[in-house]
């Protein structure tokens, strides 16, 4: 069972709360990276991941899942499309929360939380070793079936998601095409 | 309902305030080697910008 986030609500109250985070994570996926307080980064981070998972599952009934949560659906897109075939290799830990210096005005703590970037270790090991460890093996291999599916999906659709997504970093999409495509052709190797 | 019986005077008044004390914030050395500049501790340097050698924030 989870357990229940202690102390009050953000906001005003539960409502003001839900939508508070909604548009924070919003914001998140469409940006990469936002700065806001401490308080809101820590709430924003479980509730940004799980939808995160959803996103790395990717059907009909999970893209539902959070449509309930985000209302846009072009960030709804980039999240299913991009971010989450992206983290495939990485089983959560997709944010990272860095202090920053107090607010001018009220002196709130304030921090940057952002999508991580970098692949994990174990996946550039592969890479450049053109091999996977062996406890990776069974899970590796289904997912690179997924991203050879994801990819044909983000062919199509990658040109008109990045002329509506405004303000983002170019780099996350591109490296995320880049590794699915490379994969396939990995686990083509692996399997001949 | 409880009402103070005398009226405090100035100078337990004054001794009361005089324990009212601010602390100096703890600073520590930026981890950047080329920055090096006192920030507060697990906070993103204000000077470089930087933590954990990662490029966080932009220097003001």
């Amino acid at each position: 069972m989870p357990t229940p986030t202690k102390g009050a609500r953000l906001g005003g109250g539960p409502a003001h709360e839900r939508l508070l985070l909604a548009n924070l994570a919003t914001a998140l996926f469409q940006h990469g990276r936002i700065t806001t307080t401490e308080a809101k980064a820590k709430r924003l981070r479980p509730y940004a991941e799980r939808l995160i998972t959803k996103a790395k599952v990717g059907d009909l009934h999970n893209r539902r899942e959070i449509m309930k949560v985000i209302r846009d659906k072009d960030v709804v897109q980039r999240l299913c499309v991009e971010i989450g075939p992206f983290f495939s290799d990485r089983s959560g830990g997709y944010t990272r929360i860095t202090k920053t210096m107090p607010r001018k005005g009220d002196n709130a703590p304030m921090a940057v939380i952002e999508l991580i970037q970098e692949k994990t270790v174990t996946a550039e090991a592969e890479a450049a070793r053109k091999t996977r460890f062996a406890k990776d093996e069974p899970k590796a291999d289904a997912p690179v079936e997924d991203a050879k599916v994801d990819e044909t999906d983000a062919a199509t659709t990658e040109a008109p998601a990045e002329d509506t997504a405004v303000d983002q970093d170019a780099e996350a999409p591109e490296s995320a095409t880049k590794d699915a495509a490379e994969e396939p052709a990995e686990g083509a190797k692996d399997k001949s | 309902m409880a009402v103070p019986k005398r009226k405090m005077s100035r100078s337990n008044t004054r001794s009361r305030r005089s324990q009212w004390k601010a602390s100096a914030v703890h600073l520590v050395n930026c981890s950047n080697k080329a920055c090096r500049e006192l920030k507060p501790q697990h906070i993103a340097c204000p000077t470089c910008g930087q933590y954990d050698g990662r490029q966080v924030v932009q220097p003001a």
